[in-house]
């Protein structure tokens, strides 16, 4: 029996590890290790930036909602020659993720700024209609300064008799602050401008953030150079998008034309790249998972190797670790094995030694002893050779919960709780929802299967089922006692 | 009939089948690592089991005071009930 009844006989063994085949040797061996100092620090670092890699990738592939496929086997830790190839695959995948985005973000801002352009070029055509016919009647208006708003009539020509120039700023602004940049404007300009603005039927999005919001579309005529000035600084202000206003009809057309071919050509360049990016985050998202495992024990390894301390004459790491006599020959052979897979000439081998120091305490549990063992070890661990009350703690743990508990029913919804968990314990779900409560029920499934068990027997002893009384073999009590002696007549 | 059947025959139903339990069943448990670990628990369990019984029924024989029935309750006890 052993195992459970006491811990384990264990004793010292010093492991001379071959520097070169040390990382595999350790990674056939389980570590049950602890000793002393640090030199792959720069290994742990790599490990490090190839897991901040990995999380980047990861952040990308769920922005993108490509499903993740989780394995269920944990892949064994990489051998020294593939670390480098998983390293090199995955700082180029980081790059070539970084610049695709990066293109994306550029042409998508591109694409927006075009669209705003061509709206609001559509709306001020509604603005300013200059037909040959209105020419003559004009001429008779602008001999005045036009000090009524909203003139939608201007003629640029006439303009250019009162001996000033006519100059117009164009472009759009956000809806909650047309009213300030209307006022602003008129205060500066004291009536030398001309505004006119419309909505904008659609919500364009705002490439500083990314979010839809409303836009007026405005254009401001002014004459003047100082104001022209005054104008700018004041759209500046307001972080209105400005474009340059064509002062011709034919001009605008031309330029109107231009705009909707490069617009679609922004969209099917925008779509390929969408594309091409998604081909390369799926493709990543195939081996994700085995890469994030498989770094995570290279830290693992390394943070072990540091612990070792290097011989400097004998050219080898040593490492002092305590190891149950059972498993010494188990030792040699991972000691083998990993001298073999690395190719190395001189084989890392262990021996043992004499030693007066206690060993620690190592107590072999299974998935059903392991829930007793903790709540035992809660207590406090047994020393070296102690006999282990853990092994009668699973009977009279949950035994004395029941004698305490003792109901029927809610002794049955216990136990049916936990043959549930222990039924569908592999259930990928249930190893996934883990938060802290969860968990430890999880963790505690056997023990909660015993103690509803015993709590059902108690149950049926204590005649308590749901808190309320059962009546299975009636009562014992016999009154014909009280007759025969004549007490109560 | 079965309440009537005092002490003896629960008695030996209860006394048996813990019996068989922490008695019976350990020698036919097959040889495996966990052999160790299961008689332990088979011998608590019945230990535990037979006693906590035990000692709740010994406590009822001999009661400090009975159920507080009204007289019209006694007789029909005595003269109505079998």
């Amino acid at each position: 029996m052993g195992s459970l009844f006491r811990g384990e006989p264990m004793c010292l063994a010093q492991l001379f590890l071959q520097s070169g085949s040390a990382y595999e040797c350790l990674s056939e061996l389980n570590p049950n290790i602890s000793v002393f100092q640090r030199k792959f620090v720069n290994e742990v670092k790599k490990c490090e930036e190839m897991e901040r890699i990995l999380g980047y990738l990861v952040q990308e592939i769920k922005k993108a909602d490509i499903p993740l496929p989780e394995g269920d086997v944990a892949p064994p830790a990489p051998l020294l020659k593939h670390i480098l190839e998983i390293q090199e695959q995955l700082q180029k995948l980081e790059t070539e993720l970084r610049e695709v985005t990066k293109n994306k973000e550029k042409l998508r801002k591109n694409l927006l700024e075009l669209t705003e352009y061509t709206c609001m070029l559509e709306v001020t055509q509604r603005f300013v209609r200059r037909t040959a016919e209105y020419e003559s009647q004009l001429h008779v208006n602008c001999e005045e300064f036009p000090s009524v708003e909203n003139e939608p009539l201007m003629d640029y020509n006439c303009m250019h008799r009162l001996g000033a120039k006519l100059g117009f700023v164009s472009g759009l602004v956000h809806t909650a602050k047309v009213e300030a940049f209307e006022k602003m404007l008129w205060r500066v300009c004291k009536g030398y401008t001309i505004l006119t603005y419309a909505e904008l039927d659609e919500c364009l999005e705002d490439p500083d953030t990314g979010e839809n919001t409303r836009w007026f579309v405005f254009l401001v005529s002014y004459w003047g150079e100082q104001i022209g000035q005054k104008v700018k600084k004041i759209c500046d202000c307001y972080h209105c998008h400005v474009y340059p206003y064509p002062n011709t009809m034919e001009e605008r057309e031309v330029i109107v034309e231009g705009l909707n071919v490069r617009i679609l050509d922004l969209h099917t360049v925008l779509h390929k790249t969408e594309e091409y990016l998604r081909q390369v985050l799926c493709k990543a998202s195939e081996s994700i998972y085995t890469w994030v495992i498989q770094v995570k024990k290279m830290k693992a390894i390394y943070h072990v190797l540091n612990l070792c301390s290097f011989d400097v004459t004998n050219k080898c790491l040593i490492a002092e670790v305590w190891c149950p006599v059972a498993d010494l020959q188990n030792l040699r052979h991972a000691l083998e094995e990993g001298s073999r897979k690395s190719g190395a000439t001189v084989s890392s081998f262990m021996n043992t030694i004499p030693t007066t120091q206690p060993p620690p305490t190592l107590i072999r549990t299974n998935k059903f002893t392991s829930g007793f063992q903790n709540i035992v070890d809660a207590y406090g661990v047994g020393n070296y050779g102690e006999v282990n009350p853990a092994l009668y703690t699973i009977i009279t743990f949950p035994f004395l919960f029941a004698v305490m508990f003792g109901d029927l029913g809610h002794g049955l919804l216990m136990f049916i709780f936990a043959l549930l968990t222990i039924l569908y314990e592999n259930h990928p779900r249930l190893k996934r929802s883990q938060d802290e409560i969860m968990k430890m029920l999880f963790e505690g499934r056997y023990v909660i299967l015993l103690m509803g068990l015993f709590s059902v027997y108690t149950g049926l002893i204590y005649n308590d089922c749901f808190s309320k009384s059962l009546n299975i073999f009636g009562s014992g009590w016999n009154v014909s006692a009280m007759f025969e002696q004549n007490v109560w007549r | 009939a079965m309440a009537y059947g005092g002490l003896a025959v629960p008695l030996i139903v209860m006394s048996v089948f813990w019996g068989m339990v922490g008695g019976v069943l350990p020698w036919l448990v097959p040889k495996g690592p966990n052999r160790g670990v299961i008689n332990t628990m088979l011998v608590t369990c019945a230990v535990c089991c037979y006693l906590f019984w035990l000692i709740a029924i010994l406590a009822q024989l001999n009661p400090l005071f009975g159920p507080q029935l009204s007289n019209e309750t006694i007789w029909y006890l005595k003269y109505d009930w079998p």
